[in-house]
């Protein structure tokens, strides 16, 4: 890969008391790139998330943001890093005007070069309305989102988004994702989600982690890869006979369910086609064609279940 | 150093967003002003026509103004704590504190900045205390010299009061627990200072650890450079303290 590589943290380590938090993670990250961090509950990505932005220290490990090692030179590194909690750090007693000055001059960056990073801010997150009122009474959206503009408005080279769009609605998030999706394009965004579909949307890369290991780690191709043979559901008015289903071109195995319907498997895309010529010549009469590709969530689940099983 | 200057001034301003320091200075205001008119018609109905004609007669600058002064530290001891609480807990416990430790900003310029801004809120406290009894000005003279002291010694008892407070206030994420302990603290010391004075066995040692054995000499009137050195003590290694603690906070255990 010849882009520029923005993080890279190696073997990390932490545990509170007897509890191992996180255990031996790696995370690389390339400019241009959505790198999501996926996992159940507990699995440790926040405390990943956290250590990679310097609040706390990992027990043991190297982090280097930018070529710059976080654990040596933490202001130096930090000065590359936007990060979003997954609790908005928001002063419910400012406006997003203040609240927004005062984060660039946190980073460092008074009068015009400040209000050009305000405004940078604002606009990618759509706060204009709301610039004058109190943080502490705007809806969770907008919190939100100001807590997204605090995150990118000194330009940063590494963005990190720590569950950024639990609590939105529907149109916001989709405007979220595609603000993620932009800032990828020149920056490099990590972001940890529940939400499967929304990897499907964003990441170039998925890193899937339980109980303080990564378990998957990999492009979202190669997600895709361990998705198997997509299967079709049919269903007709009365029984069929499977056999001249199973002799169909492209059907590997076909299962009976209820109700007159059949589980198909297929390996070719005219599949379809082929069962529906099938059954105009049978007089069969269709009642539901359903495509049914393997889920993420379902691969998801197995990846996470594997390693509990084992 | 810029970036401490504005954290001081966030600090300040937002310490007026809520009214939470409204209410200190209005209630600040309002009992101090009572105790001062007490002191004042005390002064003129009693001290005044007894002391008439006596050597050294004890003044209006030593019945009233330094007893206002020495309320006034006496009744900071409660709300310095409310004070001191938002800093660090209040932050952790709203998640705010995040943002701070994200930012290519150094630990000490984050607890200076904070202290910074406790003692402007201070320095504002102590002027509006200050004007009751500069009024006195208009009808009689003051020992403006005494007064003097005596402001310079609330803003360094009160400078302490927040130091101490700021460390404790980096103890915990629970605001209650720091408000409590930091009056549990502030109170200790003055109690050192009450058995050290106590008749049968007082301790030298006691009064000179206490925090307001100090401020009373410069409610006299004196300014001694070793309380001035006491203070500057006090309020640096609390600092440091809390710089310290803040420092390993992030540290695996």
């Amino acid at each position: 890969m010849t882009q520029e590589v923005l993080v890279q943290a190696e073997n990390l380590h932490r545990h509170y008391g007897p509890h191992h938090a996180v255990d031996g993670v790696s995370i690389h990250l390339h400019q241009g790139e959505v790198l999501a961090l996926l996992g159940p509950n507990g699995a440790g990505k926040s405390t990943t998330m956290q250590m990679l932005t310097g609040n706390i220290a990992p027990g043991s490990g190297q982090i280097r943001i930018a070529g710059i090692d976080l654990l040596d030179e933490p202001r130096l590194a930090k000065r590359h890093i936007g990060y979003l909690p997954e609790k908005p750090p928001l002063y419910q007693d400012m406006t997003v005007q203040e609240y927004l000055r005062y984060c660039a001059s946190l980073h460092d960056l008074r009068g015009k070069a400040a209000v050009a990073a305000v405004d940078f801010a604002v606009q990618r997150c759509n706060l204009e309305e709301v610039m004058k009122r109190l943080i502490g009474n705007l809806s969770k959206g907008f919190q939100q989102r100001t807590g997204i503009a605090q995150a990118i408005l000194h330009q940063p080279s590494v963005i990190i988004l720590d569950e950024p769009t639990v609590g939105l609605d529907p149109v916001q998030i989709m405007e979220i994702r595609q603000l993620i999706r932009e800032l990828g394009n020149d920056h490099g965004v990590i972001l940890s989600t529940h939400i499967l579909p929304e990897v499907k949307m964003v990441c170039d890369r998925v890193q899937i982690m339980a109980r303080g290991r990564t378990e998957f780690a990999d492009t979202l191709a190669g997600l895709e890869n361990r998705r198997g043979s997509p299967v079709l559901l049919v269903g007709f008015e009365t029984d069929v006979d499977e056999h001249k289903l199973t002799a169909l071109n492209g059907v590997t195995t076909v299962e009976k369910q209820a109700n007159s319907t059949y589980q198909l498997h297929i390996n070719e895309q005219f599949a379809a086609d082929s069962v529906c010529r099938l059954a105009f010549a049978e007089q069969w009469k269709i009642t539901q064609i359903t495509p049914q590709s393997v889920s993420l969530e379902s691969i998801f689940l197995s990846i996470v279940h594997q390693e509990e099983s084992a | 150093m810029r970036t401490m200057l504005s954290i001081a001034w966030t600090e300040f301003r937002r310490l007026f967003r809520s009214p939470l320091a409204w209410s200190i200075l209005a209630v600040m205001q309002f009992v101090l002003g009572l105790i001062f008119l007490v002191l004042v018609q005390e002064f003129l109905e009693v001290v005044q026509p007894d002391t008439a004609g006596m050597d050294n007669a004890p003044g209006v600058t030593d019945t009233i103004v330094s007893a206002v002064y020495l309320w006034s530290g006496i009744i900071m001891l409660a709300v310095m704590p409310i004070l001191t609480m938002r800093t660090f807990a209040e932050e952790r416990m709203n998640g705010t504190f995040t943002l701070l430790r994200s930012a290519p900003v150094s630990v000490s310029d984050i607890v200076l900045g904070k202290y910074l801004g406790l003692l402007g809120f201070i320095l504002l406290m102590v002027l509006l205390i200050s004007v009751m009894p500069l009024s006195l000005q208009l009808g009689t003279s003051l020992d403006l010299g005494k007064i003097l002291a005596s402001i310079l010694g609330l803003i360094l008892l009160l400078a302490s009061f927040a130091a101490a407070g700021l460390f404790i206030s980096s103890l915990t994420r629970q605001p209650i627990v720091a408000a409590v302990s930091s009056f549990g603290l502030l109170l200790f010391l003055v109690v050192l200072y009450i058995s050290g004075k106590s008749q049968s066995n007082g301790s030298e040692l006691f009064i000179y650890l206490s925090h307001f054995g100090h401020f009373l000499s410069f409610l006299q009137g004196l300014f001694q450079s070793g309380d001035m050195l006491y203070y500057l003590l006090f309020i640096g290694g609390f600092i440091v303290l809390t710089v310290r603690k803040l420092d390993n906070e992030s540290l695996q255990r």
